[in-house]
């Protein structure tokens, strides 16, 4: 087969150059996982900054301006740099491993999807040396987000930043739909597919069906700021509440893109170290596609104050309620795994479980805040801070830490030490819950949230010190984490195939890290939790679906990373007027997209006798 | 698994769908139109709660004169036929047919970016800028929006006949004419849209 392409020699990179040109899924992974959690430092770094400001009433440490500034790139960093690299780090390493599949669907644009989420980060975080950061907020509502009221350029790099960094997530979101109905292992059907794979199927289609808004949204906030548009200009018929509408359209959307994988990496962990089949799996399923489905409905619950009336309050009020429904179902299918499951406590599991019930607090606040007569009190005070880091951190991040120890070795080969990790759970944990129990009290009492400082005296004093000592203990337990990461790197690269001795899924057939073609053989799939079954039924190794044969592999390509740099450059001549620096980026972006489509890519064989060679990564 | 398992010079039934990356090809673009399908949505969707609010400006009913844009309508229609046309010689593995189609549907195209060149420069002079109103910011950035698919869909077949004329039609091209001619459908099912929404409503229920 493949006479001629055998005559195409391929260059391949070592080094630093194999990392920017790498279209292997595991480096991509790992390259997410490496921006993913610089970002996360860097938005640690600012809740820190935020924390020591409110840690006393009248500090002033930083001034106002400065607040507004960390607490938008808080934010802003936290979720579209930092939470969702790493999910993509979890997925690009993981979900072509459990469905048997050699690579992902697109290679190529999966490391172009990298690539423009990384410079869009880094565009967004240059704000901070150009002296003109984004301070409207997160949500950048309008008109304070306006030409009017932010004349700065601040806002023009949260716009051009976050337009960049969307383009690498909806390719994500694209390639891992494709990747996920197209590439699975002969057997592998939908209904016995992993719950990660699962539930990253499914947060793949919500980024396709969500991001496209928000690119609309920043389009139009961009025309506005940068063209004189007048969507959002209401002195010229434009609508400041529509902003609102286009953003949660996206944003709601955008929380369940988040938790749903942190849900598939709690199924995955609960099974494995309970030892035994996830409990419910077809409910599981269900409540995952129908989660998706209703967080499409419930956009205008962040808007209950705007004034849409009682009838739109009151039905976004039921379809928010709703969501409650299908996440009960959740939780009491993962406390029917523990049950009677010979548990294991490994730092991965002790994430998973507790993780358990603090997203149930955080579930239990968000149906409070779904009642719109009650959101009139909670709205932007500390409630609604405490309710959104609950879902956030004690759900997602709390799902990352424990996904990134469950699947360590089989990024690595090596596993994490787990007496650092012990210390980063009890660490992270209770710092966690130290900072923002709290903060619902502090809610409740009045405390506005996004406001600098407070007056002493009015019962905010303690709490805020107690929620300040908790951040110091998260930023120890992440201290912590990293410190356990670079101990690891010294280790030797020792991790058998399944070093958990429990796992269920196809990942831990394979050597740890995977060898560059992850399968030499395509494995045969022949029920729910495929190696757990092999397993049980003495076998050493999976049924291979294909005889031992020449690999096809796609080739290294360095035009992802020009790509990115052309609308890098695009977006700095669009923000400071240079009309010719602009076009300058977008002609080399769409230059090397014609050389993408003109000059095809061949790939190139590993043959069997090189097979053997063993691993790369 | 690789492109080039077919053997040279013979064709498969359908050579667009003949390797997994064709297959792969296609259904990440039928998940990308998805994609597109919300972008034009909310775009849609600003231009309706905007389009009332025209300030100093003219009117939808005082701009709009329905004879152009319906001949720029049928035109980009017949162009969307031409393009099926286009792939029934691929099918048929007819290249010389399946080049002509492709050019006469690039031609179309390019009449139709000309008639709405003409139709922006005919509202500016009127008073109807981007910066006038709302309703002319939306209007621009929808309409526009469309028109630059146009125009990006007219350079994308003209590469892909590049292609063509020189490798031919192979499993590797088959996809490329495939999956533009599914693209160039998408924008004139956009436009169909955007007649109706923008000018027909624009006119009678302005």
């Amino acid at each position: 087969m493949a006479s001629h392409a055998h005559g195409h020699k391929v260059k391949r990179y070592s080094g630093l150059m194999d990392w920017l040109t790498t279209v292997d899924h595991k480096k991509i992974g790992i390259l997410y996982l490496m921006a993913g959690g610089f970002f996360f430092l860097v938005g640690g770094l600012e809740a820190v900054l935020i924390r020591i400001q409110l840690m006393y009433p009248d500090s002033n440490i930083v001034n106002g301006q400065t607040f507004n500034e960390l607490i938008t790139m808080h934010g802003t960093t936290m979720i579209f740099l930092a939470a969702m690299p790493m999910l993509f780090a979890l997925m690009n390493a993981i979900i072509p491993l459990q469905i048997g599949a050699r690579d992902v669907a697109f290679p190529f644009l999966n490391s172009l999807g990298f690539w423009t989420f990384f410079f869009g980060g880094v565009l967004l975080n240059l704000s901070w040396f150009a002296g003109a950061v984004p301070d409207a907020g997160w949500t950048s509502y309008v008109p304070l987000a306006g030409p009017d009221f932010s004349t700065g350029k601040g806002v023009d790099y949260y716009v051009i930043g976050l337009q960049i960094a969307g383009i690498g997530t909806l390719l994500g979101g694209i390639n891992f739909m494709a990747t996920i109905i197209n590439m699975r292992a002969p057997g592998l059907t939908f209904m016995r597919l992993p719950m990660f794979t699962w539930a990253i199927f499914i947060t793949s289609a919500m980024i396709v069906f969500a991001f496209p808004a928000l690119t609309v949204g920043l389009v139009a906030l961009m025309f506005d700021r940068l063209f004189f548009a007048n969507f959002f200009d209401v002195a010229n018929g434009g609508n400041g509440v529509l902003w609102e509408h286009i953003f949660w359209v996206f944003g709601h959307p955008e929380v369940y893109i988040l938790i749903l994988p942190a849900f598939g990496i709690i199924s995955e962990i609960v099974s494995t170290f309970s030892r035994k089949r996830l409990f419910g799996y077809s409910s599981m399923v269900f409540a995952t596609v129908l989660i998706a489905f209703l967080g499409f409905m419930v956009w205008a619950h962040h808007m209950f104050t705007t004034g849409l009336g009682p009838v739109a309050n009151g039905l976004f009020s039921i379809a928010t309620m709703l969501i409650a429904v299908p996440t009960g179902i959740k939780i009491f299918n993962w406390l029917f795994t523990l049950w009677g499951g010979s548990i294991r406590f490994t730092t991965a599991s002790m994430f998973a479980i507790g993780f358990i019930p603090t997203f149930v607090m955080g579930g239990v606040t968000g149906v409070m805040l779904a009642s719109a007569p009650a959101d009139y009190q909670y709205h932007d005070t500390y409630f609604v801070v405490a309710h959104f880091h609950y879902v956030i951190v004690g759900g997602l991040i709390f799902g990352i830490f424990a996904g990134l120890h469950y699947w360590w070795p089989k990024m690595f080969g090596r596993l994490l030490n787990e007496t650092l990790g012990k210390i980063t759970f009890w660490t992270f944990f209770i710092g966690f819950h130290m900072t923002f129990l709290v903060q619902h009290f502090l809610g409740l009492l009045g405390m506005p949230r996004r406001v600098y400082t407070y007056l002493g005296g009015q019962g905010y004093d303690d709490m805020n010190f107690i929620s300040t000592i908790g951040a110091f203990l998260m930023g120890i337990g992440t201290i912590a984490f990293v410190i356990n990461v670079f101990v690891t790197w010294a280790k030797p690269r020792n991790a058998s195939n399944d070093p958990w001795e429990d796992g269920r899924s196809l990942e831990w057939t394979i050597s740890s890290p995977a060898p560059e073609y992850n399968f030499q053989q395509t494995p045969l799939v022949r029920g729910y939790d495929a190696w757990w079954k092999e397993k049980m039924e003495g076998k050493k190794a999976m049924t291979p679906a294909e005889p031992i044969g020449s690999i096809h592999m796609p080739s290294p390509s360095i035009l992802p990373l020009f790509m990115s740099i052309g609308l890098f450059v695009a977006g700095f001549g669009f923000m400071y007027d240079h009309l010719i620096i602009a076009v300058g980026g977008l002609v080399i972006t769409l230059g090397c997209m014609v050389i993408r489509s003109l000059f095809d890519d061949h790939g190139f064989h590993i043959e069997p006798e090189d097979q053997e060679k063993g691993v790369q990564a | 698994m690789s492109a080039h398992d077919h053997v040279e010079g013979q064709l498969p039934h359908e050579p667009e769908k003949a390797t997994l990356e064709a297959r792969n090809k296609i259904l990440g673009f039928w998940l990308f139109l998805g994609a597109e399908t919300v972008l034009f949505g909310t775009l849609f969707s600003a231009f309706l709660a905007l389009r009332h609010n025209i300030g100093d400006g003219p009117s939808a009913n005082e701009l709009f004169q329905l004879p152009l844009v319906f001949a720029a309508t049928m035109i980009l229609l017949t162009s969307s036929l031409t393009s099926v046309f286009a792939v029934q010689a691929l099918h048929n593995h007819n290249k010389k047919s399946m080049l002509g189609w492709l050019i006469v549907t690039i031609v179309l195209g390019l009449a139709f970016i000309g008639l709405e060149i003409y139709e922006f420069l005919h509202y500016i002079h009127e008073g109807h800028k981007f910066t006038t109103s709302a309703f002319s910011s939306s209007f621009y950035t929808l309409v526009g929006f469309h028109g630059a698919h146009v125009a990006f869909g007219i350079v994308w077949i003209a590469l892909v006949i590049g292609q063509v004329l020189k490798k031919g039609l192979t499993v590797v091209t088959a996809p490329k004419v495939y999956i533009s001619a599914i693209y160039w459908h998408f924008i004139d099912v956009v436009w169909v849209f955007i007649f109706t929404v923008v000018y027909l409503m624009g006119k009678v229920a302005g």
